[in-house]
């Protein structure tokens, strides 16, 4: 259908039911268990760590439903035909994440902790706010695709951030992070993510018919011109500028997929893929050869026991050993099928980033295989509607946009978890909405209430035709 | 634009598959793997979160656990009389890890063995705090205070192991110079890394860490005679004790031109093999040991236990009977020189097999495991692990060994009212021999019913002694007297 015309009449989809339920009753019955159940997690902490129910068991339990509250008022009245699963399934993630975060913050050995549970919450509750302001401001996604090329520049100029003398700060190796005095970091690259498939998303609209007919076949794919390799090979060198300044193999892989999935989409051209396939492993690679931060990662990766020795010998040869790998394993390990019990586990012995990058670790440690592929499969299901979203939704911007954000945040949840449980190598990165940090959890919400916007958009009855008084008149006579 | 989009949800989904197929791996099929990995810390943290089982000896413990704090050690574990139950114990640190006993049967006595799993599932579900089962030993503390305090006495380095001869049952395990494993049980950097850096063998030349009564292997000398003279008994060589022996005194040995002298003027030329054993006569046993051949001597050897690690449960090493040797070679190893060694451990076997009528038991020291509710989880019951020779040769041998202990070299070991069979050993070791022999006695008491009760192997190295003093008989026989005493007192 990408060669069809885009007329707002045509209808690209056949899935985006016609008078389909709002379905806002179903969001709070299961908006109630997303914030009950976190609520008897967290008295689960206390009565494990202190053998009592925790003092601030309802102030907590209120703040959560309050924010599931005002989640739910505001996407009933602004968006009352949005996925009904996307609001509890978030606000259950951040509800559990903050339950992890403030028992980590009880944990002896991590005492510099002590207060991220109640700053967690409130970065939570701006990001509900934020999500507010998307769904109330935002009364149609397509507005976005105007600022295509503001897009980009914003983009381009949150991503270059971090690497602005005075501004940057370089935590353990990776330089993601700016430092805006007297309010702590932000991790720029979690907004750049969002601004980044808003300008994909309107520049391959109007490209993608370019990219995807004018090619040569050759070996059973369609190769792309020369001049249509373009905007990729400018990516990439973006991506690659990343990984090299920023030495963040995360940061790099997430904004190239992004790009790969969407272009894959847009042109319906599998070249594209085997093209980028190709071209991430060409940039991994090359510059895995000179990087000694980006060695360390892949080395801990494939023996995460030399890289704890090493660690625990204090080796001095340039680079960070970090014992955090095999740690983190030993976590997973040692929780087994069930798990210690919240509160009962060791998984502080990580260290640093115990509640950010590595806080799946203490699932797996606490909750255990079951509580992990819970988690995991609540990932999915986000992803998914996500992608439901993408195919109801009416418009190929919308479409785009949509497959961006959840492609992201699949990639997102793959490579930080995959990262922690010794799957791919370790890169810096949070679990969204379960990982302590303000930039990511506001900036998840702001994504989640994009998908929301369009999913509304999408399932929202289509006006009655309007009749047309000249229909028993006039014959058209339209070109087959 | 649906077809790719159905595509990247597959994608999505096998991404989402992989992470759970990865932590299946990571949480199910290596979870006890990495669950149990010593580097865990989590391993210690556990076996120090409730108060350890205790190992017990003569029903009462020998180690204890009190309370600590300052880290994320909740207890720690004290021993009563450390020195002297070290070889048994081994050690539970919290900063250098745990051996022996406490290592083996960790599980027990931290509480989460497999075998307690039913008991905790039940004390999870009534709301009972997990606790650790002990280990009830076989030792006799009578027995082990008689050995630990006799090689105290003495002040060399030594090791006594005394065995229950029908049974296997290790009575009395030790080991001089030792050390006390509550010196760095905690993790103290000041006091117990201190210790432990005391302790060990490239700060102290006496390695009093050396399990020395398991893990040590000696030329065992004139001891080991007693298999040399089992080998010609089982192998028909000689059947009379009381018969003459063809034994040509000087003897040189076969291919060489070189004569194996006897120590001191003694009776040996043709002696009968119980006179050759009362003497100890080099030449009459080197020869039976050149006469009966490397093959045959290594095949008795190994009947008796040499060649194989012991595990009582705490590994033993292997004692060494060489094969490949050329006659004279022979002949050196069967008087228990040359490459012939023995751990302690293997020559109470020796003594207790000719004592239990030619049967060896396999050596146990844990008795039986508890649960935490005092329960029996598991008893060891004892092994027959050979029998070196016939009833009817044993006691021969015992016989011989009697003598010894009534005219010949051990007198040192007679106890009244008690039938002491034993040999003394005085093993040369060093370039040239230049460095002081060891001391050795085997030995068994026996009652008036045939029955013996303990069979002990004493050994003493001793830098100190003046090199013609040490002799099995003087240094080592009466330990074994004293160790055997308690033990015979014991059963009255």
């Amino acid at each position: 259908m990408s060669s069809t015309s885009n007329s707002p009449t045509h209808h690209t989809s056949t899935i985006g039911a016609i008078g389909a339920p709002s379905r806002r009753n179903t969001e709070l019955a299961l908006l109630v268990f997303a914030v009950v159940i976190p609520v008897f997690a967290y008295a689960n902490v206390g009565l494990a760590i202190n053998d009592s129910v925790p003092p601030g068991l309802l102030s907590y339990g209120l703040g959560l439903g309050l924010l599931a509250g005002v989640g739910h008022l505001v996407v009933r009245k602004f968006a009352p035909y949005a996925d009904p699963l996307m609001l509890p399934l978030a606000t259950l993630l951040n509800g559990l994440g903050l339950v992890v975060i403030w028992r980590l913050d009880q944990s002896k050995r991590l005492s510099n902790y002590a207060e991220a549970a109640p700053r967690q919450l409130l970065y939570s509750a701006m990001g509900v706010a934020l999500l507010a302001v998307v769904l109330i401001f935002l009364k149609d996604h397509r507005v976005l695709q105007r600022y295509t090329y503001i897009s980009m520049a914003g983009a381009l100029f949150l991503l270059i951030l971090p690497l602005v003398p005075g501004l940057g700060a370089n935590i353990y190796g990776a330089k993601i992070w700016i430092k805006i005095p007297g309010l702590g970091t932000l991790q720029p690259g979690e907004f750049a993510k969002i601004v980044l498939a808003v300008f994909f998303a309107g520049y391959l609209m109007v490209k993608r018919d370019a990219l995807a007919l004018a090619s040569r076949r050759f070996m059973g794919l369609y190769l792309p011109r020369g001049r249509d390799l373009g905007p990729i090979l400018v990516v990439w060198v973006i991506s690659i500028l990343i990984l090299v300044f920023e030495t963040d193999l995360g940061t790099s892989l997430l904004f190239f997929g992004m790009f790969v999935i969407m272009l894959y989409v847009a042109t319906e051209r599998t070249s594209w893929i085997v093209f980028g396939l190709l071209m991430s492993a060409v940039g991994a690679v090359g510059v895995a050869s000179f990087e000694p931060h980006i060695q360390t990662r892949v080395q801990a990766w494939l023996d995460p026991m030399r890289e704890f020795e090493l660690s625990r010998a204090g080796v001095q040869d340039g680079v960070v050993h970090s014992e955090q790998a095999m740690q983190a394993l030993w976590a997973f390990g040692s929780g087994g099928t069930l798990g210690t019990g919240l509160g009962q586990g060791n998984s502080d012995l990580i260290g640093f980033a115990a509640n950010s990058d590595f806080i799946l670790a203490t699932f797996g440690e606490e909750l255990g295989l079951a509580g992990v592929m819970a988690i995991l499969l609540l990932y999915g299901l986000i992803i998914e509607r996500g992608v439901r979203t993408a195919l109801a939704a009416r418009d190929p911007f919308g479409k785009l946009l949509a497959i961006g954000l959840s492609g992201a945040f699949g990639l997102q949840v793959f490579v930080v978890a995959g990262g922690v449980m010794g799957l791919i190598p370790l890169t810096g990165m949070t679990l969204p909405f379960v990982a302590y940090g303000g930039s990511s959890v506001i900036a998840n919400w702001a994504l989640i209430g994009i998908l929301l916007r369009i999913s509304d958009t999408a399932r929202r009855p289509a006006p009655a035709p309007a009749a047309n008084p000249d229909a028993e008149m006039t014959q058209v006579v339209r070109p087959s | 634009m649906n077809k790719p989009l159905r595509r990247i949800a597959i994608f999505c989904g096998l991404l989402v598959l992989a992470l759970l197929i990865r932590d299946n791996w990571i949480q199910y099929v290596q979870a006890d793997e990495l669950r149990t990995d010593p580097k865990n810390r989590r391993v210690i943290i556990e076996r120090y979160a409730a108060p350890r089982g205790d190992i017990i000896v003569g029903g009462k413990p020998i180690t204890g656990s009190t309370e600590t704090s300052g880290s994320d050690f909740k207890f720690k574990r004290t021993y009563k009389d450390g020195p002297m139950w070290a070889p048994v114990t081994g050690y539970a640190s919290q900063a250098f890890g745990a051996t022996q006993l406490e290592s083996i049967e960790d599980g027990i006595l931290t509480g989460n063995d497999d075998r307690l799993f039913f008991r905790n599932t039940l004390d999870m579900l009534t709301g009972e705090k997990q606790g650790g089962g002990n280990v009830v030993t076989t030792l006799n503390p009578a027995a082990q205070k008689a050995a630990f305090n006799g090689l105290k006495q003495q002040g060399g380095k030594g090791a006594v192991v005394a065995l229950e001869p029908s049974t296997g049952k290790i009575l009395a395990l030790a080991s001089y110079p030792s050390y006390d494993p509550s010196s760095f049980a905690g993790n103290s950097t000041t006091t117990d890394t201190k210790a432990w850096q005391k302790l060990q063998k490239k700060n102290n030349a006496n390695d009093p860490m050396l399990n020395r009564a398991l893990r040590e292997t000696y030329p065992p000398g004139s001891t080991f005679k007693v298999v040399t003279a089992a080998a010609a008994l089982e192998n028909g060589l000689y059947t009379d004790p009381d018969a003459k022996t063809d034994s040509p005194d000087p003897w040189v040995m076969e291919g060489t031109t070189t004569k194996l002298p006897n120590e001191g003027n003694i009776p040996c030329k043709n002696a009968t093999l119980r006179v050759a054993l009362q003497y100890s006569c080099n030449t009459v046993f080197g020869k039976i040991g050149s006469d009966l051949g490397n093959e045959k001597m290594l095949k008795e050897a190994q009947e008796f236990g040499f060649g194989e690690e012991q595990f009582t449960p705490v590994r033993a090493n292997a004692s060494v009977f060489s094969d490949d040797m050329n006659p004279s070679q022979t002949a050196l190893s069967s008087i228990g020189q040359f490459n012939t060694a023995a751990t302690p451990l293997q020559m109470a076997m020796v003594a207790s097999a000719v004592a239990n009528d030619g049967k060896l038991m396999k050596p146990y020291m844990v008795d039986e495991l508890q649960s935490p509710g005092l329960d029996p989880v598991e008893k060891t019951d004892p092994e027959e692990l050979s029998q070196p020779l016939s009833a009817e040769n044993a006691q021969i041998l015992q016989s011989m060994m009697e003598t010894v202990v009534e005219k010949g070299t051990g007198s040192n070991a007679k106890i009244d009212g008690v039938k002491v069979g034993g040999k003394t050993g005085t093993a040369q070791h060093g370039v040239d021999n230049s460095e002081n022999p060891y001391a050795w006695f085997i030995s068994y008491a026996k009652n008036a019913d045939g029955s013996a009760p303990v069979a002990v192997a004493v050994v003493v190295e001793d830098d100190n002694a003046v090199r013609d003093d040490i002799s099995g008989g003087g240094l080592a026989a009466p330990i074994a007297r004293n160790v055997m005493e308690a033990v015979v007192n014991g059963k009255k």
